[in-house]
């Protein structure tokens, strides 16, 4: 079973070498079948293994392959080599299995774009780095993985790149995540100057005997890493290349900006929870940067008027929700939350994108309306995906895991009362965007022509994802209603269980409060946005509710600050330096020789008799030279 | 004290050929108060010799007889060929390999 390992991520890579070099001289269809086959066939691989090792155990609880030595410097060796466990096991999955319904819509929705096989391409290569990054059994092959997305990411958001927007939000992405990557690159250094060794088990058994808990170093390291996630998963404050990547096409933002890519850091946080579990303040931190992103970004998605930008932003308050999860130490509860987002954030935003493209591109959400009866099967999986978003209780996926995080973000040991009413505030916020954005865009009258409703390879795998938004959350239930817990009885070979606090409340009114709240947000939106639509008109009148309502627009005026902070003042200093003040010497010394020449040249006259002269000028001059000295 | 006047008229003769050399136009005369400066130094080698009782300053005249002989006959050369092409024998409008560059 082993063997076959390597085809998972090869399979996309030999997909992404055909198109590249050989998609100019492919037909459409050729560069479809070639583009969304071997994803297809890297995900039944995937499905295949996924059995095989569920039900044969392996011993050290991973299937693991050296394919080659990577290389080998000093003391220092690397190994190309891929291993999987149930953590790794989870991500492989989502990734393959939507990652192909992604790609079968893809070839649909891209169908008029004359660059299809540089589409198929870069998205293949993605898949491909994406799988090294969460099979790879050494740090420096992750970051290898991690690297590459993050290539695939700039790739495709300016893969329109004859819009200087798009190639800008392409560059702030890239820009913003190098950030990241820098710090998880100096936290790598440090583990291995600590270690000696990046092998992902050797840290995980080492780590604990090597460091004292909560030690200045073991902190800084952990705090590097999560440093590395925030950049990738676009986590406070390092958030805001998110909501610019949706310049790219929609299958993109579902691939890379709602499902994979940006969970990065939530597998990296997962992957290395033997370092983070020996850092009480780092896990702590975690947990702070999840709440306050998941409220940060509520905030935002409220009033947003593009039904991308709405979704990126509850994509980043959905990671928000991993991140604390992760951080409180309900590892399987990050998890399970990953995968079931997965589900209905892809569906989302495919179903956002078939929207968009039957209106003509457009985007606003107030320039839609009415499009229930117009496009139906869109309406009903856009329907499933947003009732999983907003966790409406007992039928949906998110309902399950979102609950669960919300239990645990005051029960869990490093949980706390105010973890737990932000995460409530962050569920009402949810529901209550969620609502808007379904009101908005499926009721009412309608306002833009409606074009060509989207055809069957764009339709099916709309309606699988929301099959499985609705029932993925089945595989765990709550502790106190059903005894089914095979999600986390499969990752928790890999990951430590969560360890409670005494003396908390019934977890049954937890939920009930949770679920109370959702309900509220629901209602809210529904009051706001269908039932009493003047309110919102009046509200529109008071200039502190417009400041507010422009200030969250803005994404809490991030942009703006970091301008201010960063990008003034280093036009500032370049403008200054415009002229380089290092060639000042050097253009010195050219014309100080210019000027000597200029002078000598006056004794350079042809004249014989000056040439003469000043012969006998020198000759006087040695000979008064011997006299006086 | 016999060689100090001598050497008084051999730094006169000098002199008088230096002068020509740098007053004179024509490149015959110039060619000519060089002889006069070479006899000069010839003349101070002789004196030195006989102040030594030596026969090295006779030697070295002789060999700047020579140089003289070789020199003058390259150098009336020379000059057939610059009034053959320039038609003049005037040095200050033979400047022609002066750099023309405006500085």
């Amino acid at each position: 079973m082993q063997e076959i390992l390597f085809l998972i991520p090869a399979l996309p890579l030999m997909g992404f070498l055909i198109l590249s070099l050989a998609g100019r001289h492919l037909s459409k269809q050729v560069i479809a079948v070639v583009g969304a086959g071997v994803v297809c066939i890297a995900a039944i691989t995937t499905i295949w293994l996924g059995i095989n090792f569920l039900q044969t155990p392996q011993e050290n609880g991973a299937y693991t392959v050296t394919l080659w030595r990577w290389m080998n410097v000093a003391n220092f060796s690397c190994s190309f080599s891929l291993r999987v466990d149930a953590l790794s096991l989870v991500f492989l999955f989502v990734i393959t299995f939507v990652g192909a319904l992604i790609h079968i819509y893809s070839a649909g929705f891209m169908k008029q774009d004359r660059d299809y096989a540089r589409f198929f391409a870069s998205m293949n290569l993605f898949v491909c780095a994406m799988l090294i990054l969460v099979m790879a059994d050494n740090l420096v092959l992750l970051y290898l993985g991690w690297e590459g997305v993050g290539l695939c990411s700039y790739l495709l958001i300016g893969f329109w790149y004859e819009t200087t927007a798009n190639v800008q939000a392409a560059n702030k992405a890239f820009y913003i995540t190098r950030i990241g990557d820098t710090a998880m690159a100096i936290g790598l250094f440090l583990l291995f100057r600590e270690l000696g060794t990046l092998d992902i088990p050797a840290i995980q058994n080492a780590a604990p005997e090597h460091f004292t808990k909560s030690s200045p170093l073991i902190t800084s390291i952990a705090l590097l890493l999560l440093a590395g996630g925030m950049g990738k998963s676009a986590q406070v404050p390092l958030q805001t290349w998110l909501p610019d990547a949706m310049a790219g096409p929609s299958p993109v933002s579902a691939l890379i900006h709602a499902a994979t890519m940006v969970t990065a850091g939530v597998y990296l946080v997962a992957r290395m929870h033997a370092v983070f579990q020996l850092s009480p303040l780092a896990m702590n931190i975690t947990a702070t940067v999840g709440a306050v992103t998941l409220l940060i970004a509520g905030c935002s998605a409220m009033v947003q008027t593009d039904i991308k930008r709405i979704l990126a932003y509850s994509t980043i308050s959905q990671v928000g929700y991993m991140f604390l999860a992760l951080g409180v130490g309900a590892w399987s509860a990050g998890v399970f939350h990953f995968f079931t987002h997965a589900f209905f954030k892809a569906l989302l935003f495919l179903a956002a994108g078939a929207v968009i493209e039957s209106l003509h591109h457009e985007h606003g959400i107030f320039k839609m309306g009415g499009l229930k009866n117009k496009l139906p099967i869109v309406f009903y999986t856009f329907l499933a995906g947003a009732a999983a978003l907003a966790a409406l209780p007992l039928v949906t996926a998110g309902f399950f895991s979102k609950d669960q995080i919300l239990w645990y973000a005051w029960s869990a040991n490093g949980g706390s009362p105010m973890l737990w009413f932000v995460a409530l505030a962050g569920a009402f916020i949810t529901a209550f965007y969620t609502t808007r954005l379904m009101l908005v865009v499926f009721w009412g009258d309608v306002k833009t022509h409606i074009g060509e409703p989207p055809g069957r390879l764009m339709t099916w795998p709309l309606i699988i994802l929301a099959v499985l938004s609705i029932v993925a959350g089945f595989i765990e239930w709550p502790h106190n209603m059903l005894h089914v817990t095979l999600f986390s009885d499969v990752v928790q070979k890999v990951l430590p269980a969560v360890t409670e606090k005494e003396g908390v409340p019934s977890e049954s009114i937890f939920q009930l409060i949770a679920v109370v709240v959702t309900l509220l947000g629901i209602y809210t939106g529904y009051l706001l946005y269908k039932k009493n639509a003047s309110i919102v008109a009046k509200w529109k009148l008071v200039s502190a509710l417009v400041g507010l309502r422009n200030f969250f627009f803005s994404g809490w005026r991030f942009d703006q600050f970091y301008h201010t902070l960063f990008v003034r003042p280093f036009v500032f200093v370049t403008s200054l330096n415009k002229q380089d003040v290092i060639d000042k010497i050097y253009a010195g010394i050219v014309s100080m020789f210019q000027w000597l020449n200029g002078i000598f040249s006056v004794s350079q006259n042809g004249s014989m008799r000056t040439y003469v002269i000043s012969v006998l000028i020198g000759i006087i001059f040695i000979l008064a030279l011997q006299f006086f000295l | 004290m016999q060689s100090y006047s001598v050497l008084v008229v051999a730094a006169i003769l000098f002199v008088l050929g230096l002068l020509g050399v740098l007053t004179r136009r024509n490149i015959i005369f110039i060619l000519i108060s060089i002889e006069i400066m070479l006899n000069a130094a010839g003349v101070a080698f002789v004196a030195a010799g006989a102040r030594w009782g030596q026969p090295d300053g006779q030697v070295m005249f002789l060999f700047i007889l020579a140089m003289a002989a070789s020199e003058v006959s390259v150098g009336l050369a020379l000059v057939m060929q610059v009034y053959h092409q320039h038609k003049t024998l005037d040095v200050s409008k033979l400047n022609n390999l002066k750099d023309d560059i405006d500085v």
